[in-house]
Formats: structure tokens, sequence, C-alpha cells
């Protein structure tokens, strides 16, 4: 990690402090926003504590890339009696993309929030949305079990009712975000099942105490139990199919803010969870969670792929379309996850950010163009690249980056995929990559056709320009897609180092 | 046999799970379904109270081994015993999966409040909390041209 | 605590944990949903006698209130403002969960056979981590009450998480339902009120007693069982007993709603200040060994609470009994805040949009 090895980015008596200031200050700025007086003022301090947040996880990255680990123990107390924060090179990995992406939403909030939600509710929401960051930044951060499990409900509860928030626009929201808060209760309270397992079996909650006593503990049926319902639970989150039923229906009903911030984020923390679980936590010779890896989640992964793109072909509403291909890209993901080296973490990882990035982007820019028309069905945009050119090619680089055009970021995604597929002999995962690589061919070309080359039925209303407030986020986010798509030293080196990390293996 | 009775707690924990799953799922009114989920988010904590059981054991709260209290405690045991797994003369329970449930139990009431003003919304956006009925009034909101608000 | 013979105590966990799984079953079993919240009521009180039985005397604490009061309030409140009663069956629907939870549950069952035996005293989870804190709480924290330590001290971050849960939901239901009646709506005729003598007389007794309590329970927490969460839940029943017997109305003239929220985030805010002052005194993150600058911990004279070490008590007592008041403040608001939106959805008009 080159660029973050030399980079000192705050004042040493800061940068000691920067993990637990990373999570205390979105949590004061979500205390700040729930007293403010209207919601501009709520809006700046969503910005300025977002920004903050960034600040401090990039001060987090620069420490990690000199030391390595960076241990921060709470309260004063060594682990296994307290809890401390462990962050490695995955861990401020996924700490850059949930600031970067938190910043980035919180300056698209000031526009997003007119449409979607009631004017009243403006400040509550920024309240809700701080506190979502610091649950997932607490989660990417903390080295206990339990810890994780708060900081999943912390910013899990703040998600539900944010999803609701977009029964202004749409009322099915509501159904679909009470449908995700059982889908995802359920997952956190297996995962807390599996967790009691493996504390009875090991006595201990730190994730790297509970590593070393796994290993000389052997083999039962509590322990397998124990990764078994873990995985599970946070696969529920993760939104891994056949668990992935919550999603299309959250992603669609939710105010657009909401699917922008989530499609990058929540799903990936879970995902981080898992990863950090399987791969860390419990010993490599552990024979169940090799099998479960191989025999159940590669081709769970793998019809996700297949399954979930077709019915992003089908899916007659933009919205939808997108969250099932992110249930596909989510099966992608884990396919590369599931090859259980580091080439294929790298490869996942590489995969997160730059799915991060497009998703974030055809969310926003959908959301540039709903602004001004009602619009839901693919019929609903035809035509309005020619009144809103910004908005429109945004969204078409977002497609381009899905479908894994060359130039884009999404084209090195798959093409890392591949070459891991390859090197770890799984032809089989290679075909699927491109089958699916195929389907999403189908439906982003539909997406593109319907904005680009047809014509609006006359007599619809008029698109306009999104205001530049919403259009300089949205920018940012299609024009990293191009940019890593042609230099992607910065993501890849942040990939490269993380699997290294959580494989144990020199970078 | 004894089998049984060393796992009995763990086996009726998991009963109790299982019926809340069950309510979760097969129920098709909301607020029951929120029933449910609450039958099970609990039972989880029973799960870890009865992992943090030491038999012969007392509550968490340090008494002092001399006093009238601690010498009761200890003469129900055999000495050896409270010499083996107490701390300074009283066999205490594990207090750690208190504070974990303690955690949890609030946790579990935080959802489930949410859980209902979402239902309560719900209701009042359909009129129904049957999700059967809701599906079908949202498979006609798809249907629709213009969201339904 | 209770000197019950090992195969007493043994008999009645077991026959508890059978009543559970019947009244489990109950709720499962029954149309009426009115039935399903009292039995959720009854098995948390069943719950609650099971937890002493247990030992765990805080758990069982908060189950008690949180469990069969709280969660029963709300639950209530959702019903009446659902209007819903009877739930339709049609044993069809009941195979897939009937069929998964078979499953899942052989598995669990399976895999807890492998699990260390019931009260085991040398099993992991009761020699390794739990074991430490026995023997190190009181030295090093000065609290009695191991479990207040290990919630406030050892894991005060997890603590401060959850509090932080408690005003995510708070916001969550503000954000659902709004918060309560609002100012320039007309007087509607008092849904919520009662003119009975007995009933005000009584309630204008009770709520003063009740906050007493409620105070009682927060400052004895490290010496009993108590703490900052039940003490905050039973100072907002105190408020929803004024609601229930007084009005909403006069209630919300007495507690603002702005005044609610305002409280909650002022208890998230001291715990997360308490946090930082230990930062820079120059500890970690709620360290409170570090509470105090050392210039005023010079100043307290050694001793003064009977132990010999006694000036990192200091910071531990003040600590834990800061961050204690700060959860009390937050659940307490919450729980108010949590009615208020329920209360008030009932008073606007119920099933009218707004």
């Amino acid at each position: 990690m080159t660029l973050f090895d030399n980079l000192y980015v705050a004042p040493a008596a800061l940068a000691v402090h920067a993990p637990i200031l990373a999570i205390a200050g979105p949590l004061i700025g979500a205390c700040a926003a729930a007293l403010s007086p209207g919601p501009r003022s709520g809006w700046i301090i969503s910005v300025i504590t977002a920004a903050f947040a960034l600040w401090m996880s990039v001060a987090v990255a620069c420490d990690v890339a000199r030391e390595g680990v960076m241990i921060y123990v709470m309260g004063g107390f060594q682990p296994p009696l307290g809890i401390a924060l462990r962050i490695d090179a995955l861990g401020s990995a996924m700490a850059l993309l949930v600031s970067s992406m938190g910043l980035i939403g919180a300056v698209y909030s000031g526009h997003a929030l007119v449409s979607d939600v009631r004017a009243e509710m403006h400040t509550l929401f920024q309240s809700g949305y701080l506190l979502c960051i610091a649950g997932f930044l607490g989660l990417v951060f903390t080295g206990d079990a339990f810890n994780a499990f708060v900081f999943l409900e912390v910013s899990s509860i703040g998600t539900y009712a944010l999803v609701a928030a977009g029964e202004q626009r749409d009322r099915r929201a509501l159904p679909a975000a009470f449908n995700y808060l059982i889908m995802g209760t359920i997952g956190a309270t297996f995962y807390v099942i599996g967790i009691g397992f493996l504390y009875g079996s090991t006595g201990t909650l730190n994730m790297m105490d509970m590593a070393a006593r796994l290993t000389t503990q052997g083999d039962n049926a509590a322990v397998q139990a124990g990764f078994a319902f873990v995985v599970v639970g946070l696969g529920i989150k993760a939104a891994i199919f056949p668990l992935h039923g919550w999603l299309p229906g959250a992603y669609a009903g939710a105010p657009s803010l909401v699917s922008v911030f989530l499609a990058a984020t929540a799903t990936k923390t879970a995902i981080y969870l898992i990863a950090r679980f399987m791969f860390d936590v419990f010993p490599d010779t552990f024979a169940f969670g090799l099998a479960f890896t191989q025999f159940v989640l590669a081709p769970l992964s793998a019809v996700a792929v297949i399954v979930c793109s077709l019915q992003a072909i089908f899916a007659r509403e933009v919205r939808q379309m997108l969250a099932f291909s992110s249930v596909a890209q989510v099966g992608l993901i884990m396919l590369g996850l599931s090859l259980a080296n580091a080439a294929g973490a790298s490869a996942g990882l590489f995969y997160i950010f730059a799915h991060a990035l497009m998703k974030a982007s055809l969310f926003m820019a959908l959301g540039a163009l709903a602004m001004s028309i009602k619009a839901r069905k693919l019929d609903d945009f035809a035509g309005v690249a020619r009144d809103a050119p910004w908005s429109a090619t945004a969204l078409g680089v977002g497609a381009a980056s899905l479908a894994g055009l060359p130039l884009t970021m999404g084209f090195l995604a798959k093409w890392k995929l591949v070459e891991a597929a390859l090197e770890a002999g799984a032809i089989w995962m290679v075909l699927v990559i491109a089958t699916g690589s195929a389907l999403t061919l189908v439906y982003t070309w539909r997406i593109a056709d319907a904005l680009f080359f047809r014509s609006p039925p006359p007599g619809a209303p008029r698109v306009r320009e999104a205001p530049v407030g919403v259009l300089a986020p949205l920018w940012v986010l299609a024009g990293l897609s191009l940019w890593f798509g042609i230099d992607a030293s910065l993501p890849e080196s942040l990939a490269k180092s993380a699997a290294a990390a959580l494989f144990g293996v020199a970078p | 046999m004894s089998m049984i009775v060393s796992h009995f707690n763990y086996v009726a924990v998991v009963v109790l799970l299982m019926v809340g799953l069950f309510i979760v799922f097969s129920s098709g009114n909301l607020i029951k379904r929120m029933i449910g989920l609450a039958v099970f988010q609990t039972s989880t904590g029973l799960f870890y109270i009865s992992l943090g059981k030491v038999s012969g054991g007392t509550a968490a709260i340090v008494v002092d081994a001399q006093s009238a209290d601690g010498r009761a405690l200890a003469a129900a045991l055999n000495p050896e015993y409270v010499a083996q797994y107490g701390v300074d003369g009283v066999v205490y329970s594990n207090p750690l999966p208190h504070v974990l449930i303690l955690t949890a139990i609030v946790v579990g009431v935080a959802t489930l409040a949410v859980g209902l003003s979402i239902a309560v919304r719900v209701r009042e956006a359909y009129g129904t909390i049957e999700s059967e009925e809701i599906e079908a009034l949202a498979r006609v909101d798809a249907a629709r041209a213009e969201p339904v608000s | 605590m209770m000197n019950l013979s090992l195969e007493a105590g043994f008999a009645l966990n077991v026959a508890l944990l059978l009543m559970l799984v019947c009244v489990g079953i109950a709720i499962a079993a029954t149309r009426s949903l009115l039935a399903a919240i009292l039995l959720m009521g009854i098995y948390s009180l069943v719950s609650t006698v099971w937890l002493v039985v247990m030992d765990a005397a805080d758990v069982a604490f908060t189950e008690a209130v949180v469990g069969a009061g709280v969660s029963t309030i709300v639950l209530l409140g959702a019903m009446l403002l659902a209007r819903g009663d009877t739930e339709r069956h049609d044993w069809r629907r009941l195979v897939a969960p009937a069929l998964l939870a078979a499953v899942v549950g052989g598995v669990l069952i399976y895999a807890a056979l492998d699990l260390p035996n019931f009260g085991d005293p040398a099993s992991p989870a009761n020699s390794h981590v739990g074991r430490a804190y026995l023997e190190a709480a009181q030295h090093k924290t000065g609290a009695l009450n191991v479990v207040t330590a290990v919630l406030g001290s050892y894991r005060g971050f997890d603590t401060l998480g959850e509090t932080v849960v408690i005003f995510a939901a708070g916001i969550g239901v503000a954000l659902m339902l709004g918060f309560g009646p609002r100012a320039t709506l007309p007087a509607p005729p008092d849904v919520m009120g009662d003119h009975h003598v007995v009933l005000r007389v009584t309630a204008k007794l009770l709520m003063p007693l009740i906050a007493l309590y409620a105070f009682y329970v927060q400052f004895h927490g490290d010496l009993g069982a108590g703490g900052g969460f039940q003490a905050g839940v039973i100072l907002a029943v105190a408020v929803i007993l004024h609601a229930l017997v007084f009005g909403l109305r006069e209630t919300v003239l007495a507690i603002p709603a702005k005044l609610a929220r305002t409280l909650a985030t002022l208890g998230v805010l001291i715990y997360a200040v308490i946090g930082l002052i230990c930062i820079v005194n120059g500890g970690g993150f709620l360290d409170y060994d570090h509470l105090f600058a050392s210039k005023v911990e010079a100043m307290i004279p050694p001793g003064l609470l009977g132990d010999p070490d006694g000036a990192h008590h200091w910071g531990q007592h003040f600590g834990i009994f800061f961050i204690e008041l700060g959860v009390l403040l937050t659940v307490a608001a919450t729980m108010v805040t949590i009615f208020y939106g329920f209360a008030g959805r009932m008073m606007d008009g119920g099933a009218a949009k707004r």
C-alpha cells in the first residue's frame, strides 16, 4: 500500500485514537442531527461528520499500512477481558469504502431527500443515516464477536427505518421494510446463536483468542454448528442466495439515498464479517468449513449469478432490475471468496469496490432522473438522454461497468475473478462468470437502449437535468469507475494487502 | 438417560427457538410475526444463560464467604468443590452470558418497537395487516402506472 | 441467593422450561391476537422466574421490566392502532415452516449435544474469561455486582453500542409514527383519560414512588441487581402511568416530545463524552482510570473508599456512575418517545393518513 505508507494525514495524538474517533464522530453527529432545527443544518452536520469519519478512516489506513495491524484497547482492559478494536488491511479497506460512500451519500442527501422523504423528517433521517455509518464502521473495526453483533444491529435498526421512510414516494416501501426487518433480525439472531456455540466451546468472545483456541479444540458438532449459523445468519444480511428475498423489495422501495448507500455498504460489511470468520477465526484445517465453502457456498453463489441475472432481465421496474443485479453480483463476490485463497479473496474484494461504485452511481443516476419525473418502469426513462445528458451518461457509465465493458472498473473486476478461477483450476466458475456477464449485457443494454436510443413518448413529462449538488457526487462515482478502469493501482493494492492480511501471506 | 439430564436445557431452548421461528414464518398477521420474532430472540437469551449456569452457584454479586449468607451457600456444597471452583470461598455462576443477554434483550425490544411502528404504518397505507392481502394490493400497485404513496 | 438444593433447583429449571414450551405452543396455536400478546407477557414473566433460578438476577430484572412491561405495552398499542384481532389459519401454509423448524431444530439439537454438560463449572465458558471477571472485578472496579462491573467497565463499549441501539429505535419509531399529538390539533375527546377519582388519586401517589424506586435501582446497580436499563424503563413507566390516567395531552404538556428527544440525545452524548474525556486525560476511550486528570486524582485522599489503592476506584466508580446516568436518560426518554409515537397516533385519528 505505497500510497498510504508515507502519508500522515493527522497529528499523531489524533491518529492514535483514529479508530474510535471514526466511530464516535458519526455517533455524536447523529445526536447533533437529531437536535438540529431544520433540514439545512441537518445536512451540514451530516456532511461535516461524514467528512470527519473519512479523514479518520484514512488515518487508520495509513497506520495499518505502516504497522500491519492496529489494535485499540477499550476501557484499558486487555482482551479477552476487555473489548479491543483490531484493524488490519482488510478492515481498513472496508472502512475506507464505508466512509467514502458515506460522504458521497451525505452530499447527495442535500437534494435527494426533498423528493423522497417528508420535510419534517429530514433531521431524523440524517440522524439515522449517520448512525448507519457509525454502525458499519464499528462493525469493520471491532475485534470482538459479540461487539460485532451490537454494531451490526446499530446499523440495521437505522436501516429498517430509513428504508420504510421511502413510503412517501411508494407505499410498497413499508411491507418491504417490514420483511427486511424480519429477515435481518432472524439473520442477526442466527449469528448470535452461532456465537453462543462458539463461546460454549472456547470460552471467549475475542476473535483472535477464539481463533487460537479453536486450533487446539478439535472439531465437534458444536463448533460446526457455530460456523454454520454464523455464516447463514450473516448470509441473510449479505443477501446470499437463497436468503436474498428481502433485498429486491427493500432496494426498490427505499428512498434513493438509502438505496445508494445500502447497495454500496450493507451487504459488503456482512460479507466482510463472513470472510473474517471463515478465514481468520476458524483454522485453515477446519474440514467442515472447507467442505461447506466448496459444496454449499460456491454452488449457491453460482446459482445466484445465473438465476438473479435472469430475474433482472425480466424485472418490470428499473430499481428492481438493479436490486436483482446486486444479488447476482454478491454471488460473483462470494464465488471469488469461495476459492479460499489469497488470489480469490483479492479478486472478490476488488469486485466489492467496483460493485459499490457502479451500483451507487446507477441508483444515484436513477434518483437524479426521478427528481423531475415519476419514473419506475424502463419505458418511463425513454429518451431522457436528450434532456438530462449528464445524468444519463453517468447512468450509461455505470451500466457499462456493470456489464464489464473494457475501460471500466467492472471489466477489470471480472477479469481478476476469471484469473483467480483459472489459477485455482475451477473452469466451471469461469463458465458461470461468462454466462452471468452475457446475461448482464442483456439488461444493461435494455437500460442503455431506453435512455439513449428511444424517443420519449408524446405527452410524457419532460425530464430536467439534476442540480449540481447531485451531479457532483454522481460524477465522482462514475468518474472513479472509469479512472479505476484505466489505472486500478489504488483499489488493486488495497485488495491485495487485504487478502494477504486475511490469509497471513505476504502481499 | 444422563445425556438427557445433562443437556435438557439446550434441547428445551432449541424447541423454543423453533416455536418462535415457526410463528414468524407461518403467520400471516404482521403483529403475530413480531411476537414470534420476540419469542425467537428471547429464547436465544435462554441458551446463553444455560451455558453460564454453574452447578451450586449463586448470582454474580460478591458475597463475603464469612458472612451468614456465604456460609449458608457453602454449607450446601462439597468443600473440595467450593475450593476448586469457588472464588474466595463462594461458587458463582458465570456473569459474562448475563451481560451479553442484557444487551440482547434490549436490542430485541428495540427491534420490536421499530417493527411494530412499521406494521402500524402498513395498516394505515394498506388497510390491513394480513400478508396475503398486502401482497395482492402490492401486485395491483406494481401494475399501476404511477406509484401509490 | 436462593438456597435450593441442587436437585430442587434442577427440577424447578425443568418445570419452568416445560411451562415456557407450553406457553410458546399456545402462542403459536391461538387465533386471537390479544391472547397472543398476553401470552407473550406470561412468557416473559415465566422467563423471569427461570432466570432467577439460573442465578441471573440482573437479567431477570431486565426481562421483567422490558419483556413483560414495555413489550406488552408496545404490542397492545400496535394492536389497537392496527385494529387487528384475529388471524385466519390455513393449514397448508403451515407445512413449509414446520419442515424448516424441524430441520433447523434437529441440526441445533444434534450440535447442542456436543456442548459441555449443563452446570459444568469446568467448561470453557465458565473457566476462562467468565471466571477471570469474578476474580478481578471487585478489586479493579470496586463494584460488588460483577455484572454491572463487566457491563459498565470491562465491556463498556458494548454498552455504548446498546445505548445507541435504543436511541436508534427511538429515531426509527419517531420517523415512522411522529412525535405524538401536535399542539395545533384541536383537543379531541379525551381518548386516553379517565375521570375516576380512585385512579387519579392512586396514580398521584404511585408515580413519585415509582420514580423513587427507579432512582434506587439506578444508584444501587453496583451493589445489587439493577442498573441504568432497568431504572430507565421504570422511570418511563411512571410517565406512561400518568398518560394512561390523566390523558396524553396532560403528559405531553408536562414532558414535551421535544424534551424527551433531547434527553435521549443527551444520554448518548454523556456516554460518548465520558469516553472522550478519558482520551483527553491520556488514556484510551472509556478508560476510567484516566477519567480524572492526575492533578485531580492527587487531591483525593487515599483510602477514602476503604481500599488502599482507592484513587483508581474513584475513576471507576464515577465512570460507571456517569455512563449509567447516560443510559438512564436515553432509555427513559426513548421509551417515552416510543409511547408518545404509538399513543399519539391514536389521538391523531388512528387510520387517517397524515
